[in-house]
Order: C-alpha cells, then structure tokens, then sequence
C-alpha cells in the first residue's frame, strides 16, 4: 500500500512564552531522560514535551494528525529513538522544522515520521491554522491565511524508506 | 579533487562514489548499544528478524554505562535483557564494571583510527579524537546494523575552524571548547563534518582531543577531526601496544564548505550558563556564586589527567561543607591508573565521593542531580533545563570543578595557582 505523499492537518507552534519559535530543543526537553527505560511505545506519548516550558501538557492536548512547525536544530542531544516514537505514538502526522538535529533526522526518517526543512526567514503560520503538505515538492500551504512555502522535498532515500513504513521494512525489499 | 577526513573514511567503507550530499551505503566496522537503547533493539531485533543470525557478532557489542551498576529495577531488568540476547548470539558485553562505553572501545583497541564505528550514544563521535568515525544512532539504526552490517549516510560537507594563539593552564582544553561553542553555538557545524586547525589544538593530547571532540554534539556537528601527530599515535598505540591501524589524515586539495578562525589568544577559564552549552562566560563572570553539587566526570573529562588536574588542586585541602563533591573515572583502565598513582587516596582524603567508572551524572545517573534552587557544576557535555533535576547546571573544566570544591562557590583555578 502506498502510503500518502500529501498530508492536511492542523499546527502546533513550539514558541516561547514571547510566540517566538523555540531554537535548540534537546531531546531532555522531548523526552525526559527519566524515562529512557521505556521501551513500549504506546507508553511513549504522554512522555512528549513533558520537560519543555509551557508545553508539559502537550500530549493531552495533541490530536491525530496534528503537524508541529519547530524552529532551529530540533531534537539536538541525545540518539534516543523515544524522542520521535513518542510522537508517532500521538500520531503526529509531520514534523516540519528550520533544521534538525543530525541524530534526530536520522531517526524520524528511519522511524518513517516525515519531516521537512523549511528557510528560516519564513513563518508557516499559527497554531491551529491548517496546512497541506506535499513531501514530493516539499510545498507548505497555509489553508488558513492562503500562504505558500517552499521547503526542502523529501530525499531519494527518505521517500524510499517512507514509503516501505520504516528501516527494517526498506531493507527487506 | 581531494577528500577530507570524513570522506576518506567513508571511501574505505563504501564501493559508492563519497561527495558531500550524496547517499552512499557504508560499511559499519563497530555496532553496540549501551543499556539505554540496548534493550529496544533487542525488542526490534526479535520483532522484525526473529531467530536469524546476526551480519557478524564479533563486530557487535554491548556497554552498560548509562545506569551502572542500575539503581532501579526498570534498568536491571533491561541490563538483563540484553545480557541474555548477547548469550544468545555470542555478542561481547562490556557490563557495568567497564566504564564509558567509547572509551572502553578505543582503550581495547576495538575502535582505532579509521575504522567506523556506531552506538546507541549522541557522544559516539568522541572517537574522532582518535580519527575514526564515531556516530550516534537510534534503536531503530543501531538494529538495522546490528542484522546487515551496514547503513545509508549522506555524507556531509566538511568545515574547517582554523584556532589561532595559545592556551596554558589554568585555561584547559574544555575552556577551549567552550570557547570555540560561544562562538559558533549550534549553526556553523549543524550537520556537517569538522577539522580543527592550529598549533593549540594540533599539540592537544589524547585526553584532551576527547574533551573538544565529545562536544562536537553541542556544536551540532556530525564527528570532529584534529589531525594526529606521532605522539597521539603512540598514545593509541600505548592502549593494546599494537601497531594495527592506519592515521587517515585529509588530502592538501580537500573542499571545504566553509572556514572559520578563532584566535583563543589570552581566554580566560570558561563556563556554560543554562539553557545551553552555548551559552558560556568567563568564570570570573559568574565568580562568587554559591554552589551545591559538583560532578567530575563523563565522557567529555573523565581521563586519568582530568582527575589527576583535580587532586593537584585538592591536594592537601577540604571540599567545603555542604558541598556534594562526586569524582566519576570514564573507565576501569583509568580507576587503575588512579589507584596505581594513589591519587584516589588524596581525592578520599578531601572528602570528595569516588564512584565506579560509568556515564554517571549524565542522564538520570546516580550522581549530580539537582533540587529546586540548587547549583551544580559539571564536567559534562549538556545543562539543558530540567536534564538533571529543577536545579541549575553549569560546565565548567575539571580545575574550575576543583578550584569551586574549595571555595563552595564558583571560582577560577587561578585562586590556587
């Protein structure tokens, strides 16, 4: 089955109490390193920003299919894989940020949770507005306030391994 | 056209062309996975290849470092699944009398120069001090690798930052790197490959290599280079006293993305504020404030010279009253070093806390965690908010750890000069 390659949800903003974008979020702020023995992941979601500022109670509020717009070096720090499966596990349905942290990258594109890089002098918009994007032309629009962005398209080999589900199921092909 | 470092080494390991943005297969020399992430790719692995044998177990490795030995069931519990799933298929376990993990596996010689090498831990990239390829990797990776020996990369562009001037103690090399943080924070090296350049950092020794090329990871970068003069190579050497690899240095015409020159010239010691490693001042900035725990350590300044910097500080001395003073050595190999020079004993006497070699204050470790309106210093890689308890952490070198032991407060080494 193929999987969609444009997705509509609704945004999450991660800002700052000043509704600026939140740089810098370390994998400690996603997923707190007090529950790294966890290996469940249904066990995973309520754990998602619980140790961020002003979002601990993000997993209550998050709904299926609900896209996070995230600022600069998303997910820096720790190789921990819970770090994406807890938003997997929320069924966060993209991730879009100005740039990722190399490990955490790695990890959402092996996980299968699409992501996309966007320019970081562009604003995708506010939290609830609704957006339609297309990991082939890596086209953001803004339903809500008619804005088009132009991100990075998915990889060769991101699409490849989206598209198979995961890793595992990529590399059995 | 020539080749940096990074490229050189994917070369070795791949049949596929290697230039900067390209996806290429390469072949991993070293897997492990530590007791975090350990016992989820042991779920995966079971999940997705059942019974079926691992590409080679002699090439694959476990390092219980994290919570060692564990303080809690959950991680007993998790060790043990590990433990038995290495049984199983003969996989070497380094267990929790062993120390840091990539510390443990360049002192066996098991990583070297050249080789590349991936683990369940964001610090793996430390091995660049030895000029092997170190990454950090999921569970999700790490058992991918574990089953087929190898994964796709996009090879990275190479940056060069270029040091000029000189240090001498009590600036140290943390002081360096904390320096070289402050002025490229996380945008300069995100995703890429760093050399370092310059007198002051090219006369580095090996300990000091591991402290600017753990924190790598804080400069966002993929694994950081310096290039390895005959004495470093005897170093390594001096680990297993064999002679059985090869230094791979970059080619005179190697591309570059981008440079950057930092002149160091008269910095004083350093020290990174909360929220980020990046956010660093002179200590004598933040001089007088009182101070409640403080942990020596991790993979970043848990070598045999690192602790050696703090007793010659101590010596003859008192950690103050009320201050949890907590010395972590990064391996077994280096807590015998200590004993066989009797400093643990003059740490002892100052009534500093010595505990088995492990990851220790990192992650929720047993060591250096913070209440409400606590201080702690650290010689560590990380203080973000929250990471070690509703205190705050500061990282400092080991000699500002030591000079502020004293005092009970934050303070420059130079105090005891």
């Amino acid at each position: 089955m193929k999987r969609e390659t444009k997705i509509e949800g609704k945004i999450w903003c991660i800002t700052d109490e000043k509704g600026n974008l939140i740089d810098d979020i370390d994998t400690d702020m996603i997923f707190h390193n007090s529950h790294l023995h966890i290996t469940d992941i249904n066990e995973m979601g309520k754990y998602a920003f619980g140790n961020l500022k002003g979002w601990e109670d993000f997993s209550k509020r998050a709904k299926k299919g609900d896209i996070l717009v995230v600022g600069k070096n998303f997910g820096a720090g720790s190789s921990r894989q819970q770090a994406v499966d807890c938003f997997i596990a929320l069924g966060i349905s993209a991730i879009l940020a100005k740039s990722f942290g190399a490990i955490y990258k790695r990890n959402c594109i092996n996980s299968g949770l699409p992501i996309l890089e966007y320019p970081e002098d562009v604003k995708i918009g506010d939290t609830g507005d609704k957006v339609l994007v297309d990991f082939k032309t890596g086209e953001i629009k803004n339903l809500t306030k008619n804005l088009f962005i132009h991100a990075k398209p998915f990889s060769k080999v991101q699409m490849e391994i989206y598209q198979a589900g995961n890793l595992f199921n990529f590399g059995k092909k | 056209m020539g080749k940096t470092i990074i490229e050189k080494i994917f070369q070795k390991h791949t049949k596929d062309e290697v230039s900067p943005g390209k996806t290429i297969w390469i072949d991993l020399d070293v897997r492990s996975a530590r007791d975090f992430g350990g016992p989820n790719v042991v779920k995966h692995y079971e999940r997705e290849y059942g019974d079926t044998p691992l590409e080679n177990p002699e090439k694959t490795f476990f390092t219980f470092d994290l919570v060692a030995p564990p303080k809690n069931i959950k991680y007993a519990v998790n060790q043990s699944i590990c433990r038995r799933f290495a049984k199983k298929y003969n996989i070497k376990v380094y267990d929790v009398d062993a120390g840091i993990g990539s510390h443990v596996l360049m002192e066996e010689g098991i990583i070297k120069p050249g080789v590349t090498a991936v683990g369940t831990d964001s610090h793996y990239n430390i091995v660049g001090a030895i000029g092997a390829f170190g990454q950090g990797m999921g569970d999700v990776d790490i058992t991918f690798i574990f089953k087929t020996g190898k994964n796709w990369f996009e090879v990275p562009e190479t940056v060069k930052i270029n040091i000029k001037g000189k240090y001498e103690y009590p600036v140290t090399a943390k002081d360096v790197t904390l320096y070289i943080l402050k002025e490229i924070k996380t945008s300069f090296a995100l995703g890429r490959a760093i050399e370092f350049y310059g007198s002051a950092v090219e006369n580095m020794k090996l300990y000091e290599r591991i402290t600017l090329c753990s924190m790598v990871t804080e400069m966002g970068g993929i694994v950081g280079f310096i290039p390895i003069n005959k004495e470093v190579e005897n170093e390594i050497k001096s680990f297993t006293g064999k002679n059985d690899f090869e230094v791979i240095n970059s080619d005179t015409d190697a591309k570059y993305e981008k440079e950057i020159t930092i002149d160091i010239s008269g910095i004083k010691p350093q020290i990174a504020a909360p929220p980020h490693p990046h956010n660093v001042f002179n200590v004598d900035d933040l001089k007088g404030e009182k101070v409640d725990t403080i942990y020596i350590g991790s993979c970043t300044n848990g070598r045999t010279e690192d602790i050696e910097t703090v007793a010659k500080i101590l010596n003859g001395k008192k950690v103050k009253e009320g201050v949890i003073l907590s010395i972590v050595p990064a391996t077994k190999r280096v807590y015998r070093e200590l004993l066989e020079k009797n400093i643990l004993s003059q740490l002892f006497e100052t009534g500093a806390i010595i505990l088995n070699p492990s990851c220790a204050g990192c992650a929720e470790g047993h060591v250096g965690m913070t209440g409400e309106g606590d201080i702690s210093l650290n010689t560590s890689n990380r203080n973000f908010p929250g990471k070690q308890g509703k205190g705050k952490t500061f990282l400092v070198s080991p000699a500002v750890a030591a000079a502020s032991a004293i005092t009970g407060e934050i303070t420059s080494p130079e105090l005891f000069m």
